[in-house]
């Protein structure tokens, strides 16, 4: 605790979508090592203000872990050098005194950058409005205990809805591949009876969603998974293939 | 200004089916001709858009967030409360009415509060339909836990996610209509102002936070649903994009702004560290179900580990002083927030507190673990104590957590009748924004509960009583002249903010306001302070209108400028508060006048003199609002003080 470091930042800067962009480095003196990323990002911010500069702009929001709106690339790793982390959770203790830290956007031909490290994620709405749901408007439906579902998959289910949409597994992808959110979703809803009966057309729509969209194809290198902070496993892309197939049989 | 409430005739229990039974509908041919505007994604928004979409109606929904799945209702963590009784221990709907009424401290609408709970059951039924993954029992039946202020377990949770989960049911529907066709969906874009024909709202004025542009949206009607208000504090447990620009923009268009002065501070939150800390972290308050809160009995082991000479673990069970278990036996570690909130400040004020800055309680989990095994713990809060270990670096399974109270959630809003409709026809507001069912103090697990029955089950039928008037009136173009102008007033004001070009960031005067705010507006309040707290916050809004510094241009997207707007905002709020605090000569719920305790230290309500809803009528820039009552009257809840012993 009460640990100073200093920094230098390496950070990408773009105007827009059409500007072609470019690093530009900033020096930090004496950031508190129990600060968070997003915190560091914000003394760097309060600095180029006070500077009459225009700050760095950047996506974030809840800062704890869960609206999946941070999405910075760091020494190349999506959210950072810590495991099982988003970028508001990564605390500055995991980097060096006098550490030249490099910042970037997500980088994928799915996601286009808007603004210096913000991108456009409108593509992962598009793929759930193709299909990412169970087909029941409000009211008229059973009681809740109606229909017993296994604890066993119960809680699958949820380990796969606990997906954020951040897209670091896109980022992160060399083909930019959208499998793993895709799967987690078709997943999430595959495991439940309410989910299971459109399972196969979700699968399909989804799929050809995220193909239209740029997606590049899945090459099972693994490490959507490595990267995802949410720890959403692999395996569903293999029960996506699975469900992918089975309507495809069905055609 | 009109307040009237328009509850329905009949009996508590049977208001909402008579209101039904009488309401206007409208049929599915002109459901079509018919737009409605909805702002905010969050639970109450994005169930609301859902829902009318379905319905038939067409849609225009709003986001300040990249996608709508980010609102913030996404961060709440414990669980979601229902009156389904499945544990068999007790509960039915009025005592889910009950406790939400006694734990808002007799400060709620009694009609509003038992609608609510009577939909409680729809709305668990209906997100199971959605597939949200709701944590069950190895039977297959759902799962229960126990929340703050009830005896029963009514709280039906997935994970420490459940707002998450909750939400994406929601979001998915939404999504489900987006790609029906029936909704618009407008992300990134920020409500800028509302426009107002022949005294009804017609439609709001947006700004495309990227590109920097305005456009004008028309809708027969339109639903607030932008939560609340708590980063008036700078540190609060919201997000920070969180703000409450389109309820003070509703405010300044003739909406009351209804008990601004009921803030919840919610009792376990990760302590603050540092000046550079940009937000506070909730640990959810389902750990009080397992976990046991503390601090050293004497005061020389306090003082010891302030100082790091001693840890939690040296103390042995009788050098502990578990507080809330001494004062509140019944209740125990699940009195409700504010009583957990006020316990903890009365104990760091007095000398007892640990942490580095001896503003910190311990929330304890060892005769748990003990108890049922690590195992059994990280099932059920896993994820809460990975956060807790990745913020500040300390094992929860072996170290007590340390956590203080925040601003978590504000009771307060926007004024609205048993429909949801504010004072300006055709204006609704639902979920936090609204003031509506939470009194003076929200009881854990119900915010989701509130925002889901709002959107899925109350709207839909009210919003139809309100349009069934309309289906003659032709869409509007946005040339009128009332569009043209609000669009003008809402560019001038973003041009005079540009022009200031003063010398201080807009993050620096937001944590001044902030200060001031937790100071004199925050857990304990009185009548020197409040008067003062006036005084700073007219003197911060000077400066922020003389010397603030926004970088860039209104072109494209400019960061500072968004902040900086709705900092503009967020010192109208501040001062609201505390001249409603100020008013508020009692001590309820979250809100606590030092002048007005019991012997005990306890809230001491004045039902005499404040049993009623202060409604502020916004009378111009610079001027002071007036006050209004609405009063309350109670046919079934007996009022009482407050017992949790």
């Amino acid at each position: 605790m009460g640990n100073n470091i200093s920094l230098t930042l390496k950070v990408w800067r773009q105007n827009d979508a059409q500007d072609k962009g470019r690093y530009e480095s900033y020096k930090l003196e004496a950031v508190s090592v129990d600060s968070s990323f997003l915190e560091m990002m914000d003394i760097l911010n309060e600095q180029l203000v006070n500077e009459g500069k225009e700050p760095v702009a950047f996506d974030h929001d809840c800062r704890e872990g869960i609206c999946g709106m941070c999405s910075l690339y760091i020494n190349g790793r999506p959210h950072g050098p810590d495991d099982d982390v988003t970028t508001c959770q990564l605390h500055m203790r995991k980097f060096k005194d006098g550490e030249t830290i490099t910042i970037e956007p997500w980088r994928s031909a799915g996601f286009p950058v808007i603004k210096d490290l913000i991108v456009n994620r409108n593509a992962f709405d598009t793929i759930i409005a193709a299909g990412g749901y169970t087909s029941v408007s409000t009211g008229g439906v059973p009681d809740a205990n109606a229909l017993p579902i296994s604890k066993i998959d119960a809680d699958e289910a949820m380990d796969a809805a606990s997906c954020i949409g951040c897209g670091a597994c896109v980022a992160t992808c060399k083909n930019g591949s959208a499998m793993l959110f895709v799967s987690a979703k078709v997943s999430h809803l595959a495991l439940l009876p309410q989910g299971k009966v459109e399972a196969a057309r979700r699968a399909k729509n989804m799929v050809a969603k995220m193909d239209e969209l740029g997606f590049g194809n899945c090459t099972n290198t693994g490490a959507c998974e490595v990267e995802c902070p949410k720890g959403v496993s692999i395996s569903n892309i293999a029960r996506l293939n699975r469900e992918f197939l089975s309507a495809k049989f069905k055609d | 200004m009109n307040l009237d409430s328009k509850i329905p005739q009949g009996p508590l229990a049977q208001k909402w089916d008579n209101y039904k039974a009488n309401q206007k509908l409208v049929n599915p041919a002109n459901k079509r001709n018919l737009d409605i505007i909805v702002i905010g994604t969050g639970l109450a928004g994005a169930s609301a858009a859902a829902s009318f979409g379905e319905m038939g109606f067409k849609v225009k929904n709003f986001t300040i967030q990249d996608s709508p799945r980010r609102a913030h209702s996404i961060a709440a963590q414990g669980g979601i409360n229902a009156a389904k009784n499945y544990p068999n221990d007790g509960d039915s709907v009025h005592r889910l009415f009950y406790d939400t009424v006694k734990g808002g401290d007799y400060r709620a609408r009694e009609a509003n509060v038992y609608r609510l709970a009577s939909v409680s059951n729809d709305i668990i039924d209906q997100c199971v339909a959605q597939g949200v993954p709701f944590a069950r029992e190895y039977g297959g039946l759902l799962d229960n836990r126990s929340f703050g202020g009830a005896q029963v377990s009514r709280t039906f949770y997935a994970k420490g996610q459940t707002g998450q989960q909750l939400l994406i049911g929601a979001y998915q529907s939404l999504m489900r209509q987006v790609n029906a066709g029936t909704v618009e969906m407008h992300t990134r874009t920020e409500i800028v102002d509302y426009v107002i024909v022949d005294g009804k709202a017609r439609g709001v004025i947006a700004r495309d936070l990227v590109t920097g542009e305005f456009s004008r949206h028309f809708g027969h009607a339109v639903v607030m649903a932008t939560g609340g208000y708590g980063n008036t504090f700078f540190l609060s447990t919201n997000a920070m994009g969180s703000n409450g620009s389109a309820a003070i923009k509703a405010y300044e268009k003739g909406a009351a702004f209804a008990n601004p002065c009921y803030a919840q501070i919610h009792p376990t939150c990760i302590p603050v560290h540092g000046e550079f800390q940009s937000k506070l972290t909730l640990m959810s308050e389902s750990l009080r179900n397992d976990g046991r809160i503390w601090v050293p009995k004497k005061k020389e082991d306090a003082e010891a580990i302030r100082a790091g000479k001693k840890k939690a673990t040296d103390l042995s069970e009788d050098e502990r002083d578990y507080y809330l278990e001494r004062r509140y036996p019944a209740f125990g570690n699940l009195v409700p927030r504010d009583v957990a909130s006020r316990a903890a400040k009365e104990r760091c004020d007095a000398g007892f507190g640990v942490g580095t800055t001896g503003l910190a309680v311990y929330l304890d989990f060892k005769s748990s673990i003990e108890r049922l095994g690590e195992d059994a713990i990280r099932e059920r809060y896993g994820n809460l104590f990975q956060m807790y270990e990745k913020i500040v670096d300390d094992n929860p399974y072996k170290e007590p957590m340390m956590i203080y109270p925040a601003i978590h959630y504000t009771m307060g809003g926007i004024w609205v009748d048993y429909e949801l409709q504010t004072t300006v026809p055709g204006l609704f507001a639902a979920g936090e924004a609204n003031f509506s069912d939470h009194g003076a103090n929200r009881l854990g697990a119900s915010a989701l509960m509130q925002g889901l029955a709002d959107g899925y089950f109350v709207l839909p039928y009210t919003i139809q009583n309100y349009l069934a008037d309309d289906i003659g009136t032709p869409r509007m173009t946005g040339e009128e002249k009332e569009f043209v102008e609000a669009e003008k007033e809402a560019k001038a004001k973003f041009e005079k903010l540009l022009a200031i070009k003063g010398e201080r960031s807009v993050d620096s005067l937001h944590k001044e306001l902030g200060l001031v705010m937790w100071d004199f507006v925050g857990m304990a309040r009185n009548k020197k302070g409040l008067e003062e707290a006036i005084e700073k916050i007219a003197a911060i809004k000077k400066e922020f209108w003389s010397n603030v510094k926004i970088p860039g241009s209104d072109k494209g997207m400019n960061v500072e400028l968004e902040k900086a707007s709705r900092l503009a905002d967020f010192i109208t709020t501040g001062d609201l508060m505390a001249r409603d605090a100020l008013n508020r000569e009692e001590s309820c719920g979250g809100h606590f006048r030092e002048e007005f305790q019991t012997e005990e230290g306890e809230a001491l309500r004045q039902d005499d003199k404040f049993a009623y809803a202060a409604c502020w009528e916004y009378q111009g820039e610079d001027k002071a609002p007036v006050m209004h009552k609405e009063d309350l009257t109670f046919e079934v809840v007996k009022v009482a003080q407050r017992n949790y012993k």
